[in-house]
């Protein structure tokens, strides 16, 4: 069982963000693995491990210049990873249609996964609930985040990432030229504004009387 | 009201379309006066909602036989666009199938999507506005090439309103040969029950966060939820953690509340939280750190500790019921 994994370098979340002069998000900051991707990652080792055989491969697009996050996902046990680099691509939308240009069937919102055979069983959650849905392989699944336990790096993972292959691909090594970035975005920013800045209220340390003051509050909206 | 023409993904739900479906036909009847409408399954037996609230065309792709609606709608509607010409764009609504549409239909049309969308204007050409950086922010973006631009757009961003029209024209929109992208299919449904009203659709939302510090605190949140006739939350954290279920989720990628009065219990305000409850009418936030960023849109802020103040307030509510 062989698995991609599709995962992208953020700029820290909890670290303050800003734009640049085009209105493109400035990521020359640390950036990190997307918190959320590491899901997938775990995913994909259990399911390689279950398999009893294979690899798992991380893909991901962005500057080849910080890859601690992509080193990252190789501490936790991918194979390799390859990364599409190229200045062409800053502006890119994010092409999340991958299902329809490999033509292979999607189970987007996966809860759980489990492989039977050459059937993928997949638990996909719903606004009431989950259903359970099944697809051939291959198949292009998404995965939620919180269903998984993503392992941390051991020292000796950490250790080996250092000499797993990182593959670095430009635009032209695709054959992509002219169709990405924000040429090929098909959209493009007017304006950047601040919103429309909520005002923040009162606010009291509570001394017993905390209670008191929500239910006198919700009584002045009228809630009670 | 110069924008040629609208499509409308419209998702039946138990007999009705999806509130959101609803909210995105209301705004498209304000912004251009041909508005058609998208639908599958039961959505058929609904022209009649569809006319009500604007729609002069419903486009029925029929029944998806338990696939996943993503690769059979899409190719419905990529159909459509080829024998009827490209409308300006087609607003779809951010869910589960939703999402999976548009993705698909992207690569299909070769058109961009835009996502995270909160609010669309014709200001000489239509505009999305996108919050970013937890919505202190707004980016207005436009589409630069040929139509039909795709857009996503969040549940809320409109109020739903019937404008009484006519039932609509139904025409078929056939499905296209699928090959194996067709091939996922649904084989059960769960429904996890919640007691009380929909967390979407509560005039009052209690949710809980970290602050709670274990998982059979979350109690607390339900009861208070259910002395106040509302509908119980939780921050992404918690979820992840395995304390309650997805469908508990308030933020970007979980539901988008407006209640009358939200109560955000132990949730410092991660960007990601506020993002899906910050159109609230009233915030009230209980938190021990007076510097979280919850506080700064909370209209009361209660520095304490949750494991104090919500039994006072469940003790309080109930001597008062």
């Amino acid at each position: 069982m062989n698995i991609v994994v599709c995962v992208k370098q953020i700029p820290d979340p909890a670290a303050p963000q800003s734009f640049d002069a085009s209105n493109n998000l400035d990521r020359s900051g640390k950036l990190i693995l997307d918190e959320a991707d590491t899901y997938g990652v775990e995913m994909a080792l259990q399911l390689v491990d279950k398999a009893g055989g294979g690899e798992v491969t991380v893909v991901s697009m962005g500057s080849a210049s910080d890859v601690a996050g992509i080193r990252n996902a190789l501490a936790m046990g991918a194979a390799k990873a390859v990364i599409v680099s190229d200045e062409a691509l800053r502006g890119s939308d994010a092409l999340a249609t991958l299902a329809e240009l490999l033509q292979l069937p999607s189970i987007t919102f996966a809860k759980s996964v489990e492989i039977d055979g050459t059937t993928l069983k997949v638990e996909r959650q719903t606004e009431s609930g989950y259903d359970e849905v099944t697809a051939p392989l291959p198949c292009v699944v998404s995965v939620t985040a919180g269903v998984v336990e993503p392992r941390y790096a051991s020292f000796k993972g950490i250790m080996a990432a250092k000499s797993k292959p990182l593959q670095t691909l430009s635009v032209s090594e695709l054959g992509l030229d002219g169709q990405v970035g924000a040429a090929g975005a098909g959209q493009a920013i007017v304006e950047v504004v601040a919103a429309e800045a909520r005002q923040s209220g009162e606010k009291f340390v509570d001394e017993g009387d905390g209670a008191d003051k929500i239910v006198a509050f919700l009584e002045s909206i009228k809630v009670l | 009201m110069s924008i040629s023409s609208l499509w409308v993904v419209a998702e039946p739900s138990n007999g009705s379309f999806t509130t959101t479906s609803l909210e995105l036909l209301t705004q498209a009847r304000a912004l251009s006066a041909s508005v058609s409408v998208i639908t599958w399954g039961d959505g058929a037996s609904l022209a009649a909602q569809a006319g009500e609230y604007g729609a002069s065309t419903l486009f029925d792709v029929g029944s998806l036989e338990g696939a996943l609606p993503g690769a059979p709608v899409a190719s419905a509607i990529a159909g459509l666009v080829a024998t009827k010409g490209a409308p300006a764009a087609i607003l779809i609504p951010t869910s589960y199938d939703g999402r999976d549409i548009a993705g698909r239909l992207s690569a299909r049309l070769n058109r961009t999507v835009l996502t995270n969308v909160t609010g669309l204007v014709d200001d000489g050409a239509l505009t999305t506005e996108h919050p970013v950086f937890g919505g202190t922010q707004i980016v207005r973006a436009r589409f630069s090439g040929e139509g039909p631009g795709l857009i996503v757009v969040r549940a809320k961003s409109f109020a739903a309103e019937p404008s009484g029209g006519p039932a609509p024209v139904v025409e078929s929109a056939p499905v296209g040969e699928l090959g194996t992208t067709g091939s996922a299919v649904i084989v059960n449904s769960h429904v996890e029950e919640r007691e009380g009203p929909k967390l979407e659709e509560a005039p009052v939302v209690v949710s809980g966060g970290r602050g709670l510090g274990e998982a059979s605190q979350y109690a607390l949140i339900e009861e208070a939820a259910k002395l106040l006739n509302g509908a119980a939350g939780a921050s992404r954290a918690i979820v992840d953690a395995g304390w309650v279920p997805y469908s508990h989720q308030v933020g970007q990628t979980g539901k988008t509340v407006k209640p009358t009065v939200y109560i955000a219990c132990g949730i410092s305000g991660a960007t990601q939280h506020m993002v899906g409850m910050k159109g609230s009418k009233n915030i009230v936030a209980i938190n021990k750190d007076a510097d979280a960023p919850i506080f700064q849109i909370a209209d009361l802020g209660i520095v304490g500790d949750v494991h104090q103040v919500l039994p006072a307030l469940i003790a309080a509510l109930r001597a008062r019921n």
